[in-house]
């Protein structure tokens, strides 16, 4: 009874928000995706925070129709990812901006925007524009991907055919205090296609992003995202990836603003013999404004000797939340399966907090999956090592809190993206030393 | 003739090199199945089917409550009523028709409660007799005999030999006797049914009866408060160190008969008690419900062990009847330095749904959960503990151990909380789960809340299947595949078996072997 009137209050919702939002014409292709995914959220209604999916982190401000305005902040550090050698392309307040990009254009790599490709009757991407969504909405709900995608108008469809020379990097600017910014990226990787994928940058006072990478066989994706310096923004992205046999796919997000970031990552491992990595680090201080990040990972193994890896670091302070809600689901007969998942929170006072959900489901039986979960404060003997080699206290505090965060930085292959990375997190500790 | 046999036939056969005599024991009984699955023939008094107001009413009646106690069940019906059955957990069973179970049901020779032991039916006795629960006091509990001959170490503790457990008989809805209870009335302990303690003890039933786990808690403990008709009550005062184990023995006998029993134990400041608990069920094709609470209070410096192993019909290979348990148990650490510890050995049961916890509210008070939940052909488990830490300086451990076969599914529901008043507090939690065959399922659900940072928090999960090595090194050796999988299963278990108090630990080993039978090969 109640949970009838539970879920009659979700599609109420649902009704209600959709009533008040643009709804976007286009191509046949994109206009049945659209109203499949209108469908969908008919059906499924919003989130609340009695779901069990946000135990940890209130869906509210991320579903009302209009969103506060946020102060725009000057960056005066260095642009993310400025030195590396790359295909930029700019989005302003969410739309991408031709003037500030580089061209569209790359060996091996084809990239359209949504916007031009939803003029058109057909397109590639309607294999998979919607179609991972849509999969990664079982076992778990994921109302707000769907929403996502019925109104979305703006991001790039990429299909790599091959190694693609540069990195492809999108950098999302603000121009506007207020607004909402619905990005939508395709990402197509061919038979044994590589491509690094690049995002950094604060986008909009909200975003709502959601990234579907489909890896072929053998190919290899590389995913690095940083979230920007504004600290009121509030983000929801969901990154959903399906992978082929004998293929690699890897994912790193660095969060140190924001009032609210959450990270859905929905990942199957389709094909046999393949890598995942979702790995993330948090670094949180509650006195720049409300600090509140959550990473929910969901990674289904359903082929054969895979692995996958999640290795979270958060480093929280001053009131600061972080969440961690991370699962790994054995398929009957994946066998060989290895999983491993590590999350562990440094607090770095009394009123930071750590909130976690680590899950194992596991229905094969030649398989070894680990997870293990620590929080605690900065150890006192490390500090003391430190000090009496004549560390000052507050360096000492600093450099313990970069090594603890470094175990997750670790997990990215590239030097240069990661000493870039280094670089960001350096300049926020510096900035928020005690 | 399986090896089994062989064994059992040879009882002088040499043990070989390296293998425990209990390891040998537990194999030995491999392949008698579920033992307890007889049924006693008996009349019973059932009231009618159903759960209703009437129902109630009659329940409260038959064990001559006061008015207060009626009153506190009906409130809860009215809750009951406007509640839904839980659906989170990792368990799928056929809709529970709550109106066509017997909510009552008593032997009629319980009908005049009997004056002593001695007055109660035979027929009842021979019952317990034969599932080694003695109730008569010169006996001792069964599996202590022969027990200085486990070579284990620390099962020596001197003067085993006659060492005494008070026992209450639970057999479906009514309490048939309780031993001991003058020796332990010396001490100034407590031990009666929780029937008697509300005629006899109202000042403490009402003091205590539902302060750990409240009236309306949750679905099945709500319909608990509305409809439990027996169980146990203990009280042991200040300073006293409880001179005998303590025991309650549920069995469920009568066909569609719900069992809702209510255990309420305090233990008063500076005081200890070791409880046990034991239950079985005969073997029937319908699946029957057990819907338990069982509240523990823990004064200042006081401390509970509560042991359990749970060993109801766990239903057939194809998942056909079974008992249906639902289980409500915290305690509640009251006072400073108080201490509880949880051991259960989990491998009956058709579904299991269950969380013993603790409430660590006493500065500098600890919480222990020790499990082995062993499923087998369509058995289902969602079990483990919640630590909620108030305190300061609150400790606690947890230490489970699943283990899972044929088609059933396993899995570990845990809450570790640690609240901001909680400074300096610590948990550990170690969650292992080991897979037998590529039909079964592990499942491992922790929730960990950490919102002060003084506090320390662990967890470790792992999943993995026998070790082919292990098990070639023990078939290498002679072992057969059965006799080696016992083993290798104490083995992984071991923390756990050792945590229970000796009596129970030898009952455990051998369910062990005898849960996973007809797992391998």
């Amino acid at each position: 009874m109640r949970r009838a009137q539970a879920l009659a209050a979700k599609r109420e919702a649902a009704a209600e928000r959709l009533s008040r939002a643009d709804l976007p014409k286009g191509g046949a292709w994109v206009t049945a995706a659209r109203e499949n995914a209108l469908e969908r959220l008919h059906r499924m209604g919003l989130p609340t925070r009695r779901d069990e999916y946000w135990r940890f982190t209130r869906p509210d401000a991320l579903i009302t129709a209009q969103t506060a305005p946020v102060p725009l902040m000057v960056d005066e550090d260095a642009p993310q990812f400025g030195e590396l050698d790359r295909l930029n392309l700019v989005f302003v307040d969410g739309v991408l901006d031709a003037a500030q990009s580089d061209a569209l254009a790359m060996d091996n790599v084809e990239i359209t925007t949504l916007e031009q490709a939803a003029t058109q009757d057909i397109h590639w991407a309607r294999d998979l524009f919607g179609v991972l969504e849509t999969q990664g909405q079982a076992p778990v709900e994921r109302p707000l991907a769907a929403l996502n995608t019925a109104t979305a108008t703006q991001g790039l469809l990429i299909r790599v055919t091959g190694q693609a020379p540069r990195p492809i990097s999108v950098t999302y600017l603000r121009g506007n205090e207020a607004g909402d910014g619905v990005v939508h990226h395709v990402i197509r990787l061919e038979k044994g296609a590589a491509l690094t994928f690049l995002e950094s940058g604060p986008a909009a006072a909200r975003l709502s992003a959601v990234t579907e990478v489909d890896v072929a066989d053998g190919a290899s994706f590389n995913h690095i995202r940083t979230q920007g310096r504004d600290h009121g923004r509030r983000a929801l992205t969901h990154l959903f990836a399906r992978i082929g046999s004998d293929a690699s796919f890897k994912s790193f997000s660095l969060t140190v603003n924001g009032a609210l970031s959450r990270n859905e990552y929905v990942i199957t491992l389709e094909g046999d013999d393949s890598h995942a990595t979702v790995s993330g680090a948090v670094a949180g201080d509650g006195n720049d404004g409300p600090f509140h990040q959550d990473d929910t990972v969901f990674i289904t193994h359903a082929g054969e000797r895979c692995e996958s890896r999640q290795v979270f670091k958060k480093v929280l302070r001053n009131g600061a939340t972080g969440v961690f809600q991370g699962k790994i689901l054995v398929s009957p007969g994946a066998q060989k399966t290895d999983g491993y998942q590590i999350s562990q929170a440094l607090l770095l006072d009394e009123d930071s907090q750590f909130l976690a959900k680590p899950e194992l489901e596991i229905h094969a039986d030649d398989v070894a999956c680990s997870h293990g979960a620590t929080v605690g404060a900065i150890d006192d003997e490390a500090l003391f090592y430190l000090m009496s080699r004549g560390v000052p206290r507050r360096l000492a505090q600093d450099m313990l809190v970069l090594a603890f965060l470094s175990e997750a930085l670790d997990e990215i292959d590239n030097d240069a993206i990661r000493d870039d990375i280094q670089t960001r997190l350096e300049l926020w500790v510096e900035r928020h030393s005690a | 003739m399986t090896s089994m046999d062989k064994v059992a036939d040879n009882p002088g056969a040499k043990v070989k090199e390296g293998v425990d005599q209990e390891t040998v024991e537990a194999v030995q009984s491999v392949g008698e199945k579920y033992k307890y699955g007889f049924e006693t023939d008996i009349e019973m008094d059932f009231a009618p089917k159903g759960v209703n107001e009437d129902i109630v009413r009659l329940i409260s009646k038959k064990n001559d409550e006061p008015e207060w106690m009626l009153e506190w069940r009906l409130q809860a019906l009215n809750r009951w009523q406007q509640m839904e059955e839980p659906d989170w957990a990792m368990v799928n069973y056929p809709e529970i028709d709550f109106q066509d179970i017997y909510y009552y049901a008593r032997p009629k020779s319980m009908e005049d409660r009997p004056k002593s032991l001695d007055d109660v039916d035979p027929k009842l006795l021979a019952t317990y007799e034969k599932l080694g629960i003695p109730l008569k006091e010169q006996m001792i509990l069964a599996g202590v005999e022969g027990a200085d001959s486990t070579p284990a170490e620390g099962r020596m503790d001197a003067g085993l030999d006659g060492r005494k457990v008070a026992v209450d008989a639970v057999f479906d809805s009514v309490s048939v006797g309780t031993t001991f209870q003058e020796e332990l009335a010396r001490a100034g302990v407590i031990f009666c049914p929780i029937s008697e303690a509300i005629r006899e003890h109202p000042e403490l039933v009402k003091k205590y009866l539902g302060s750990v786990v409240p009236q309306s808690d949750n679905f099945y403990a709500t319909l608990n408060s509305a409809v439990f008709s027996d169980g146990s009550f203990v009280y042991i005062p200040p300073g006293v160190r409880c001179p005998m184990e303590l025991s309650t023995y549920f069995r469920i006998n009568a066909e569609n008969t719900g069992q809702f029993e209510r255990t309420l134990i305090i233990a008063d400041k500076g005081s200890y008690v070791s409880y046990l608990e034991g239950c079985t069920a005969p073997k029937r094709d319908t699946a029957q419900l057990h819907a338990a609470v069982v509240e523990l209070v823990i004064m200042e410096d006081a401390e509970i062990k509560y042991s359990t192993v749970q060993n109801w019909f766990p239903g057939d290979e194809e998942g056909k009847g079974g008992i249906y348990n639902f289980v409500t148990k915290r305690a509640d650490c009251r006072g400073a330095r108080s201490k509880v510890m949880w051991t259960q050995v989990e491998t009956g049961s058709a579904v299991t749904w269950k969380y013993p916890s603790c409430i660590l509210r006493g500065d500098d008070s600890q919480g222990e959960f020790y499990s082995i939940a062993i499923t087998n052909n369509m058995q289902q488990a969602d079990t483990g503990t919640k630590m909620i830490h108030l305190g300061r300086n609150t400790r606690s451990r947890i230490v489970s151990k699943g283990i899972s076969a044929g088609r059933a599914q396993n899995t570990y529901r845990g809450l570790v909380s640690m609240h901001p008043r909680a400074k300096n507090s610590r948990n550990y939690t170690q969650c292992d789960s080991l897979l037998i065959g590529d039909k079964c399922g592990a499942h491992t659900v922790p929730y960990i809340e950490v919102r002060n940072n003084s506090s320390r928090v662990e967890h470790e999960a792992t999943t993995s299947k026998v070790d082919d090595e292990q098990l070639f090194y023990c078939r290498s050796r002679g072992m057969n595949e059965e006799e080696a999988l016992a083993l290798i299963v104490n083995g992984f278990a071991k923390e756990v078996l050792q945590a229970l108090p000796m009596e129970f630990a030898m009952e455990a080993q051998s369910l062990v072997a005898i849960s996973l039978e007809g797992s391998v090969g």
